[in-house]
């Protein structure tokens, strides 16, 4: 009885990374990875396309061939779907890889009468999960199960298997069954589902593509013969790596199907009946499921690290916002920010300050009105590994009131109202920094921000550039502005004539700039000249610098820019930095 | 009696660490009647030319030594400035658009921030006003008051900037280098009797020796 392996099913999808990026089986369309095509579609497969060819050969073989890069992540997810859809029914799935799953199939079968019976069970149930997106319509019948003792039998079974037909290898026969197999399929089991893969012989990723190698050259072509090898000798010769290779080669078992338990679904939730009218009533109940949620979530020694928290109201209209805390979330943490987030919402949408509004799900511009539901969906836990205090209380302390405060502030008007700043590579001031929201990694998007020194782009900056961030040419050095504006203001530069100062496409200037006129911006704060409307007040021009050129992506027609800059210093002591790009002036910032 | 007690140990040992003043950049710290920014005071930072770098400056004394600092109401602030100044970003926090429930993220960012620089958007109640001194008092935190004539409260120190002139710019050679700022400080109490000093920004060198290298 030991002796054999487990009953195993094995269900899986070939054509999964095509699959699952929503192609049809029609398209010609392969997916590469490392240079190497790795799924190819039926269409494709017709015009002799192979696993294993370079992308190049690909290519060669089908001109049309359209190459998609691999995104494991993405196939995962998908599979996801399947592997639930399965868990309905039959506990102890394991994922063998995206597109591949694995299956206990001893108990499942006695329950739903036979391995063929569970076989169809599974694929109708991987192939309606599958095609759920609209993705796999058109790939109706492609999943292929196989059922075997042992795991690896199962894995060939499946493989061999036609769509429809599963192949089901009766109770002790598995040795038979894997005997005409060739040997790499050992160092890579899924070698058998690919259409013709046999000669492909990239076995050299595998587990035991050394082992395989050495077979081959000692003149053992296929699994029997690996197999009919007396296991003592195969154990003196090659070790225990040979012999386990050998006991699989037998349809013995190497390990059983090691089913994943499902993930625990942390999801608190309460329905309020009746709706509650009064704030207080529903934050009442946030406070009892933040406990609950603490108390459930501390059993398992978990801490909660982000959390969301979901308000249907009576209209329908459902609310949703994720809350980020580095540190963990305590039960009264939790029940104060279920309360910020109530008040916040019920205050209305913070849209008057102009900042970006609050993500309110599918309500949209819903107004918030009496709660029938309220629940808290744990999105980030981790083991609990406490916290030290500081003995003196002042540094972790001041940390932990500021990320209070600024939690308050974001359940008031948001999570994109409070940021924090990074700086970064770029040319103007603007692109310079990076606004982060609050609680969100602080990392900059291009490289070479510079601390707070800004060297001028000069040869030596050039001549770093092969090491370290790059240079940015075109910074400006010396001192920064206090107030880059949000829009630049259109702006009016004269010359001694009255004429418009213009800067040629070689970057002269035409005449030295007389008098600067533009109209402040209106919610300006400490702009030299008083906010008001009217004619926009002209200055006299005392000094001046320039004209800088900076010219970007000249390689690009749609987002090229050409702009030459000009520092500006006027009669009443203000300083600004002029920009002419298209014909006219700007104020780009303010030497406030 | 047990306070009276505390005051006498605190006469002898200096005040403790979570009252003493935070410390301010070295040309700004002479002018304050306590040396760097009393916590739990109110400070106006006056409007026109230069106020915004004046605020910059003032914040990066105590953000250099690890004080956190919030800047409401302010969209347009120039951050790389406020990194040239010495201000540490990743303890800056910005609320560039806090609307009409401003006086709520004031009084929210008080109790957890060292120092608050706002911009009210829109014409300030009293009401409003004086409770955001009262909390700040009771948090032990600064209000910095950017750029608003008309706010309600007497503020305990009022900073303006008085005059400057600007290093390194010519007729159509040069580049803005830095700046003298003419810093005028004056208040209640200790700071009666206005105090005037010269606040220096940007690269501490002439205009010749920045060309040279």
């Amino acid at each position: 009885m030991a002796s054999y392996g487990a009953r195993a099913l094995v269900a899986l999808c070939p054509g999964w990374p095509v699959m699952s990026v929503g192609r049809p089986p029609s398209a010609l369309v392969a997916v590469v990875e490392a240079n190497r095509v790795v799924a190819v579609s039926p269409a494709a497969g017709a015009a002799d396309v192979r696993v294993g060819m370079r992308r190049r050969e690909a290519e060669s073989c089908c001109p049309g061939l359209g190459l998609l890069s691999r995104d494991l992540a993405g196939e995962s997810r998908r599979w996801e779907q399947a592997v639930a859809a399965v868990e309905e029914f039959a506990p102890g799935v394991e994922v063998l890889q995206p597109g591949w799953l694995a299956l206990g199939a001893r108990g499942p079968a006695r329950y739903f009468g036979g391995d063929l019976a569970l076989a169809a069970k599974v694929a109708a149930a991987v192939e309606e999960a599958a095609s759920r997106d609209g993705a796999g319509a058109e790939w109706a019948g492609f999943c292929r199960v196989g059922v075997a003792d042992g795991l690896f039998a199962a894995q060939l079974a499946a493989g061999t298997a036609a769509p429809g037909e599963p192949v089901v290898v009766p109770r002790g026969a598995s040795a038979g069954f894997l005997a005409p197999f060739p040997l790499q399929v050992l160092a890579t089991p899924q070698l058998a589902a690919l259409a013709g893969a046999g000669g492909a012989g990239t076995g050299s990723d595998g587990r035991f593509a050394a082992l395989v190698d050495l077979l081959q050259r000692l003149g053992l072509r296929t699994l029997g013969d690996f197999a009919a090898l007396p296991p003592p000798r195969v154990l003196g010769r090659f070790g225990t790596e040979g012999l386990l290779a050998h006991r699989l080669a037998r349809g013995l078992s190497e390990r059983p199907v090691r089913g994943r338990v499902p993930p625990p679904d942390w999801v608190v939730a309460s329905e309020l009946d009746p709706p509650a009218e009064q704030l207080q009533a529903a934050v009442f109940v946030g406070r009892a499921l933040a406990e609950r949620l603490h108390q459930r979530l501390a059993g398992e020694g978990l801490v909660c690290t982000r959390l969301a928290i979901e308000v249907e109201t009576v209209e329908g209209a459902t609310f949703r916002r994720s809350w980020r805390h580095d540190g963990a979330l305590s039960a009264a943490a939790i029940g104060e920010r279920v309360r910020w987030q109530l008040e916040g919402w019920a205050q209305g949408p913070a849209t008057a300050g102009g900042g970006p509004g609050p993500r309110e799900g599918q309500g949209g511009q819903a107004r918030f009105g009496p709660v029938v539901k309220l629940a808290l969906v744990p999105e980030e836990v981790r083991p609990d590994t406490g916290r030290q205090l500081g003995l003196w209380g002042a540094g972790p302390g001041a940390a932990a009131r500021t990320a209070r405060a600024l939690a308050r502030v974001q359940g008031l008007l948001g999570p994109e109202a409070a940021f924090s700043a990074v700086l970064q590579g770029g040319r103007d001031y603007k692109e310079q920094v990076r606004l982060v929201p609050w609680g969100e990694p602080r990392e900059p998007l291009r490289a070479g921000g510079g601390g707070g020194t800004v060297r001028q782009g000069s040869k030596s900056a050039t001549a770093r550039s092969r090491e370290g961030p790059p240079p940015w040419p075109g910074r400006l050095p010396g001192l920064a502005p206090a107030t880059v504006h949000c829009s630049p203001l259109p702006a009016e530069v004269l010359d001694r004539a009255g004429r418009p100062v213009g800067v040629a496409g070689r970057g002269t200037i035409s005449a030295p700039p007389v008098s600067v006129a533009f109209r402040p911006a209106t919610s300006g704060h400490g702009g030299p000249a008083a906010p008001g409307g009217g004619e926009a007040p002209a200055s006299t021009v005392v000094a001046w610098a320039g004209p800088w050129p900076l010219e970007e992506r000249w390689w690009d027609a749609g987002r090229g820019r050409r702009r030459a800059r000009l520092q500006v210093c006027t009669e009443g002591g203000a300083a600004y930095l002029l920009v002419r790009e298209k014909g006219s002036w700007w104020v780009e910032a303010t030497y406030d | 009696m047990r306070r009276e007690a505390l005051a006498q140990v605190e006469g002898r040992l200096g005040p403790g660490p979570g009252r003493r003043p935070l410390p301010l950049a070295a040309g700004l710290a002479s002018l304050f009647p306590e040396g760097g920014l009393r916590r739990g005071s109110t400070l106006s930072i006056g409007a026109g030319a230069g106020a915004t770098s004046l605020a910059l400056a003032l914040l990066s004394g105590p953000s250099g030594a690890g004080s956190w600092c919030a800047v409401v109401g302010v969209p347009d602030l120039g951050l790389v400035a406020a990194a040239q100044s010495g201000i540490d970003l990743g303890r800056l926090a910005l609320v560039p658009s806090p609307g009409p429930k401003w006086p709520s993220v004031v009084a929210a960012l008080l109790e957890g921030f060292d120092v608050v620089v706002v911009h009210p958007p829109r014409p300030v109640r009293e009401a409003d006003a004086r409770n955001l001194g009262a909390r700040s008092r009771e948090h032990g935190a600064v209000l910095a008051v950017l750029a608003c004539p008309a706010w309600p409260a007497r503020p305990d120190l009022g900073v303006e900037v008085a005059g400057g002139n600007w290093r390194g710019l010519g007729e159509g050679f040069g580049y803005l280098a830095g700046r003298e700022l003419e810093v005028v400080v004056s208040g209640r109490g200790g700071a009666a009797r206005p105090r005037r000093g010269r606040l220096s920004l940007g690269e501490p060198v002439s205009l010749g020796s920045a060309a040279a290298h």
